[in-house]
């Protein structure tokens, strides 16, 4: 047998593994590049002070629209207070949202956001969010929360229409989440 | 090589009884066996499509219900692609390669073993789920999340069976990597290597490169499930979408691992029957080897309509277009080939011709695809179905019969049927087209694949479309017949075989013994197939 018939399979089985290393790094890849063209509508975070220092573009108004969705998986009914409101770039707006627990067991929800069109959510910021922490709604408590958010007066002039997004999700940190997923995937199969 | 030599090998030691086929280490009885493996999967996934198109004769619920009809789309592909075609591959590599750069027998023969034998159980593994709780996999073979995690018992099972597949191609990759690099007989160089060897280098790296990220998906899918990890949970802050990421760049080089060895067979085929060596070698090899690279940058090209910002939809947009590039080069260069050949028409190059027209085809609707605005009408429409299968069913499958026809004599021995040969092809062919060809029509109508209902307007196109399924499906019965009518006996096959013959493999005498290239032969520029 010659050398290389012994090392080369080596190499190769090295070469492997490292892909599957790269599978793994691709994670993160993507979430970086999520950042950089605001791809999936990932929405940014930036500090009361910081958002104060912006100028206001009164000239401009934008267009900012709400849709709320719940997860088949929560018992909860979730609504925005007003569906759209007109804002300044620039300017520190605040909306509100209605939700509210119709089971009779207390929930860990967890909200995550989503902004059309994508290029926006790069001068979309929040100072405040319901969706930055998991809620907790006892059985048929209802709750108002409030999202605090700015969008920089960077914003390309072709854009004068938004859509902000949520869906509330049980949270993974939910004490019931393994028992609803089982219960939903036995409903799955049983309807089939 | 001398007459002594192989008169000694006739007499070597040949193992008997079930223990020759478990602990086989022959890479011509591995490659045998693999070769078999794939013609039974062949006719599972195949009944499986038969179960689709009888639901899809007329429009309504006939047969079986819509959860049971998603599980034979999903679990035909998962068949089909990795029980019968990479198989197929992996097989005909195993009994040629060794043989055609003069080599004893593939570097590491232990594993060779192995890799074969994991395929039986992941098979058991993946049908099993048909009786489980929940049903098999019935989310599509691309396995994409949330859905998948919805499927009942099967769901792990479906996993493990991805990764014993992966397990069993990478082995059979870097098996078919060592080999080449290391055992050449004497004066075979690289750019000496017959075509079939090339295309099998580069899918095996394709192979190493892409079925580990596909290991890493299926891996994220499990923990998903089971350890709460939230890769694709978006309650956690994961994205599905990055599932069809990571899946489609293991996806598009894997459709090139499925093409290329066919790519390879045609490239022996046809030069042996027009009497001509290969128009072009070198920018064979260069081709091939672009075509691979460049796929590891197309990707997205599967799923333009998910969202994506302009700049990528034009980037992947481009580097489609450019793959259609070398691909011509090969297109090109085997109908330089045939020009003013003296050609003879044998089954094999009978397929071969089939592969090189309807691949094209098949080629042509992918190009249609790849321009992006328009790819937002054809997605998953039957469009891309008849797309996929075309370069799938005449591209692969049929480069694929080719090669057992070339072939076959050499490993029998024996002559097969001419006659029956010829049945199989031109009813192959003649139902193929009215199998694929209508799906271009109704998919542009717009009906949408993965259904088992339908709109009634696409009724006449459906029946014409499944009695070509089923013509199909029959057909395929004569390559059982050929195949078992030439092991059996026939008309004694020469060393050649064929008359233009050219290569390694064709020094030897039919069938070949038990062990061959004990001695290596010596190649030179005269005796080189290039």
């Amino acid at each position: 047998m010659r050398d290389g018939t012994r090392v080369t399979p080596k190499k190769l089985f090295v070469f492997a593994a490292c892909m599957f290393g790269f599978g793994y790094a691709l994670v993160p890849i993507y979430d970086v590049l999520c950042d950089v063209t605001g791809l999936n509508g990932k929405t940014g975070e930036v500090s009361q002070v910081e958002a104060e220092a912006k100028n206001v573009d009164v000239e401009r108004l934008v267009t900012v629209e709400f849709d709320t969705n719940v997860n088949p998986g929560l018992p909860w009914r979730f609504e925005a207070a007003k569906f759209k409101m007109n804002v300044h770039p620039g300017e520190i707006a605040e909306a509100t949202f209605v939700v509210e627990n119709i089971s009779d067991k207390p929930v860990l929800g967890q909200a995550i956001p989503s902004l059309v069109p994508p290029l926006a959510s790069l001068y979309f910021d929040k100072t405040e969010c319901f969706c930055f922490t998991a809620q907790l709604l006892k059985p048929g408590e209802r709750k108002e929360m409030v999202v605090r958010y700015i969008i920089g007066p960077e914003l390309p002039k072709d854009i004068s229409i938004m859509t902000l997004s949520y869906t509330f999700f049980r949270s993974l940190d939910d004490n019931d989440v393994a028992v609803s997923e089982t219960k939903f995937i036995e409903a799955i199969n049983t309807k089939s | 090589m001398g007459e002594a030599v192989i008169h000694e090998d006739h007499h070597d030691h040949k193992p008997t009884g079930i223990g020759r086929w478990l602990f086989s280490t022959n890479h011509k009885d591995i490659g045998t066996m693999y070769l078999v493996f794939s013609l039974i999967m062949f006719f599972i996934g195949g009944a499986m499509a038969m179960v689709i198109r009888a639901e899809l004769f007329q429009p309504g619920l006939q047969f079986v219900d819509p959860q049971f009809y998603n599980s034979m789309t999903t679990v035909h592909a998962l068949v089909m692609i990795f029980g019968a075609v990479m198989p197929a591959g992996v097989g005909l590599a195993n009994w040629m390669i060794p043989m055609m750069i003069g080599a004893p027998d593939m570097a590491m023969p232990r594993m060779n073993n192995m890799s074969f034998w994991i395929l039986p159980f992941a098979f058991t593994l993946l049908l099993s789920t048909f009786f489980m709780q929940g049903g098999a996999p019935a989310g599509g073979w691309t396995m994409y999340p949330p859905l998948v995690l919805q499927l009942g018992d099967g769901f792990p099972f479906l996993i493990f069976a991805v990764h014993f597949l992966g397990i069993s191609s990478i082995m059979g990759a870097i098996n078919i990597i060592a080999t080449v690099f290391n055992m050449r007989a004497p004066g075979m160089t690289f750019m000496r290597l017959p075509l079939f060897v090339w295309t099998w280098i580069i899918t095996a790296f394709l192979l190493i490169a892409a079925m580990p990220v596909l290991a890493g998906a299926v891996t994220m899918l499990l923990t998903d499930r089971f350890f709460g990890t939230a890769f694709f949970d978006a309650a956690g802050g994961g994205d599905p979408v990055l599932f069809q990421h990571i899946f489609w760049f293991f996806g598009h080089p894997e459709v090139y691992i499925l093409v290329l060895p066919s790519f390879g067979i045609i490239s022996q085929i046809i030069p042996t029957f027009a009497r001509k060596p290969l128009f072009g070698y070198a920018s064979m090899v260069y081709a091939t080897a672009s075509i691979a690279f460049l796929s590891f940058f197309v990707w997205a090209h599967h799923m333009f309509t998910v969202g994506m910002p302009l700049a990528g939809e034009l980037f992947f947009m481009y580097a489609t277009m450019a793959i259609a590039v070398p691909t011509g080069v090969k297109v090109f260069n085997w109908t330089a080939t045939m020009w003013r050949g003296s050609m003879t028409f044998e089954t094999p190059m009978l397929f071969a011709i089939g592969v090189l027209f309807m691949f094209t085809l098949g080629g042509f609707s992918g190009l249609m695809m790849g321009i992006t605005p328009v790819d937002f009408q054809y997605h998953d429409t039957y469009f891309i179905v008849a797309h996929f299968h075309y370069v799938l069913v005449p591209g692969i499958v049929f480069g694929i019969l080719g090669g057992v026809y070339y072939w076959l004599p050499k490993w029998t021995g024996h002559m097969y049927d001419e006659t029956l040969g010829k049945w199989h092809f031109w009813a192959s062919t003649i139902s193929v087209n009215v199998l694929f060809f209508p799906m271009h029509f109704i998919g542009l109508a717009g009906m949408p694949r993965r259904i088992p209902d339908y709109s009634t307007q696409f009724t006449d196109w459906n029946m014409i479309i499944s009695i070509g399924g089923f013509g199909f499906g029959l057909s395929q019965l004569f390559l059982v017949w050929v195949v078992i009518k030439c092991i059996r006996g026939g008309k004694k096959a020469s060393n050649e075989v064929w008359e233009g013959a050219q290569g390694l493999e064709f020094t030897l005498p039919s069938p070949p013994p038990f062990h061959s290239f004990t001695t290596p032969p010596i190649v030179t520029n005269a005796t080189a197939h290039s």
